[in-house]
């Protein structure tokens, strides 16, 4: 039974907004998506090698979304992130040595081996934090905001929530703070429609999160989650918002996780959704359906594609080695940083 | 005027001498710390549930939202963990919020974002970023305050590594180690006690800082170390004062914060008495007494003459009935038959 179907329209009626973008950031989106679902694989290939030893939340499948949102923000711009982080800090400007050497619990992570993959955190491209605690860096992110509006700075903070996260108070109370205040900050939550294997429906009533969200009194969307164009411009239009001083905006972002909550692989099979809604939703796989349209607009072939993808590999497997011959921490390492001078 | 104005105004304490400088109240001198904050460095804010409203906290942020406007010293959402969030990504980004609390009880529903992420941050990224939060509360006692009004969550918080704990016991130090804590860099909670609100001191104008993890001897004596802070100090060292009369010479020593911890003086004091008494506001099991009583047992063990003694609660909720909170708080008469049993008296 496919209990959440996909209720899009992809990339029908986007034809004629092609001419609008330049041919280069079409595919630099292209390829940031492809960048991230390589990288993802090849962590996820070398998983039970045990080098990594990290949780992961693979983003497969919800590339889009890191990808369109970044792509509306500066580097000043400040990004928060839940557990499942890759997506958003490679999308960001993260440094994948860095991102790599982390996993693999090396001294030149970027979190210095203190976080993992749950952590990443790169303060100099905007990479602003993210927490193994669902809904955790809502607040924080808020914070940020008001920092930012105290301050007179014009950066906006953009933090990225799951569905289960809007189940949680901090979430609420921060959503009711930030639209008192007037802050200059995007909630972008990606609905998947499961929280680890609880679907949704045992979660929440039957409602459409966005106009919960409405609630609180703030802007809110809807916006096609597998769709990278429409993420892109929807950030857009919130980010506006926030730099003008107009306050907040929440955006839902309907999208679905190829494989398990954790670990490698899916874990559909265990039972608690159909393997056939997985597949429904694979076929329109944000890669795929963005490489059809640029290619039915002579802006894509498979040919380069394969350039592409021989680079982007090219650079991964560089990366996983300098990470396997990175150092690892000393004794002396677990002591600094308890507390700030 | 608030329900326990009365209580606290009936306290009696020590007159200060105004020969030895100006005399200020003990809520006064944190309102004044604040105002110096606010008015020395922009990027301190002070918010809480109610600190703009007409008691202020206690009188503690009286005048500060008329003087520093309303963006500075502003009224807070009833969202605890929320609002600890949101302080602390501030915190993160350049600001140094005082996030206020009329009771300790209320910090309980922040633990989220006060344990699991602003005492960790700066660690978890490596310290890329810095978390300067003041977090401060009150800690209630009496006229039934009970169970969720009157806890004193120090102990609790003692074992968290990467938070501070201030717990001032005068004017003077109420000041001066808020002032330290504003400009500490990580996230700093300073508990003070409702009790000590209506206390007097000398207390100097303008600014000056209290070091952390520097104790004081506010009594110096022969036969036993009385260590502690914030109320319950207050209460031993009107204890020592009496016995006195009996020939009983106790050392009292004020700890002001119990995070960091100043061993230096607590070890150079038992050195010389052999006797140790921990008193605390908190309960006696598993916090403040235990861990100081456990750090006698495993580093001055030589020094000892007798078992080390905790003044602390009993492990039992606070009652809110008058009769019952008799029996459950330590007073100056069941702190003092403590010593004497210590001193063989």
């Amino acid at each position: 039974m496919i209990r959440y179907p996909y209720q899009g329209t992809s990339f029908d009626d986007w034809q004629h907004k092609l001419s609008s973008y330049a041919p280069e950031f079409l595919l630099k989106l292209f390829r940031d998506m492809l960048r991230i679902r390589i990288i993802e694989e090849e962590v996820e290939r070398r998983y039970f090698q045990d080098h990594m030893k990290t949780p992961i939340h693979l983003v497969i499948g919800q590339e889009a979304t890191s990808v369109g949102a970044c792509a509306a923000m500066t580097r000043a711009d400040l990004l928060y992130a839940s557990h499942r982080t890759h997506g958003n800090y490679l999308a960001k400007g993260g440094d994948l040595k860095a991102m790599l050497c982390e996993f693999h619990c090396r001294i030149n992570g970027c979190t210095g081996s203190r976080g993992g993959s749950m952590h990443l955190m790169d303060k100099s491209v905007g990479m602003a934090g993210s927490s193994a605690i669902v809904a955790g860096v809502v607040p924080i992110a808020t914070g940020a905001a008001l920092a930012a509006q105290m301050h007179g700075e014009s950066y906006v903070t953009t933090v990225f929530l799951g569905d289960a996260a809007t189940e949680e108070g901090a979430v609420s109370e921060a959503l009711n703070f930030a639209a008192l205040k007037q802050l200059p900050i995007v909630y972008f939550c990606e609905n998947n429609f499961y929280s680890v294997q609880s679907p949704l429906v045992t979660r929440q009533p039957k409602r459409e999160l966005y106009k919960w969200a409405a609630g609180y009194g703030m802007a809110s969307e809807l916006v096609d989650g597998t769709n990278v164009l429409a993420v892109y411009e929807t950030m857009q239009t919130a980010v506006a918002r926030a730099k003008r001083g107009e306050g907040p905006t929440f955006i839902e972002s309907p999208v679905y996780r190829f494989r398990a909550h954790g670990g490698a692989g899916d874990d559909s099979k265990t039972g608690y959704r159909d393997i056939a809604e997985r597949e429904a939703w694979e076929k329109v796989c944000p890669l795929e359906t963005y490489f059809t349209f640029l290619k039915s607009a002579g802006l894509i072939d498979e040919t380069v594609r394969n350039t592409m993808a021989g680079e982007i590999m090219a650079e991964t497997m560089e990366a996983f080695d300098y990470a396997l011959a990175s150092p690892k921490p000393t004794e002396a390492d677990l002591y600094t940083h308890v507390y700030a001078d | 005027m608030p329900w326990d104005e009365g209580l606290v105004n009936s306290l009696v304490y020590d007159a200060p001498d105004p020969n030895e400088g100006r005399v200020l109240g003990y809520a006064q001198a944190v309102n004044e710390a604040l105002s110096l904050a606010l008015d020395h460095d922009p990027a301190v804010f002070v918010t809480g549930q109610g600190v703009d409203d007409p008691t202020a906290m206690f009188g503690v942020t009286k005048g500060l939202q008329e003087k520093f406007n309303a963006g500075r010293v502003f009224d807070s959402p009833l969202s605890e963990e929320g609002m600890m969030g949101i302080c602390t990504g501030a915190a993160m980004h350049g600001m140094r919020p005082v996030f206020m609390h009329n009771r300790p009880d209320f910090i309980l529903l922040a633990f989220n974002q006060l344990v699991t992420h602003a005492a960790k941050m700066h660690y978890m990224d490596n310290g890329q970023t810095t978390v300067p939060l003041v977090v401060w509360a009150a800690i209630g006692r009496g006229w039934g305050s009970g169970a969720q009004h009157s806890q004193s969550i120090q102990g609790l918080l003692l074992t968290v590594p990467g938070l501070k704990i201030v717990m001032p016991s005068t004017p003077y130090d109420a000041k001066g180690l808020m002032l330290s804590a504003i400009a500490d860099n990580n996230p700093v909670l300073v508990f003070e006690h409702r009790w000590l609100m209506k206390k007097e001191g000398v207390v100097p104008e303008g600014m000056y800082r209290v070091p952390f993890g520097k104790g004081v001897y506010r009594r110096r004596g022969k036969d036993l170390t009385i260590v502690g802070a914030s109320h319950a100090l207050e209460l031993s060292l009107q204890a020592a004062n009496k016995l006195a009369a009996e020939g009983i010479d106790a050392e009292v020593i004020d700890l002001r914060t119990l995070k960091p911890l100043d061993e230096e003086i607590i070890a150079a004091s038992l050195q010389k008495t052999g006797r140790l008494l921990v008193v605390d506001t908190g309960w006696a099991m598993g916090g403040v007494c235990a861990e100081i009583g456990c750090l006698a047992a495993e580093k001055w063990f030589e020094h000892l003459k007798g078992p080390v003694r905790r003044i602390g609660l009993p492990d039992i909720p606070h009652p809110a009935g008058y009769t019952l909170e008799q029996f459950f708080y330590p007073d100056v008469a069941r702190i003092s038959q403590t010593i004497r049993e210590m001193c063989g008296k």
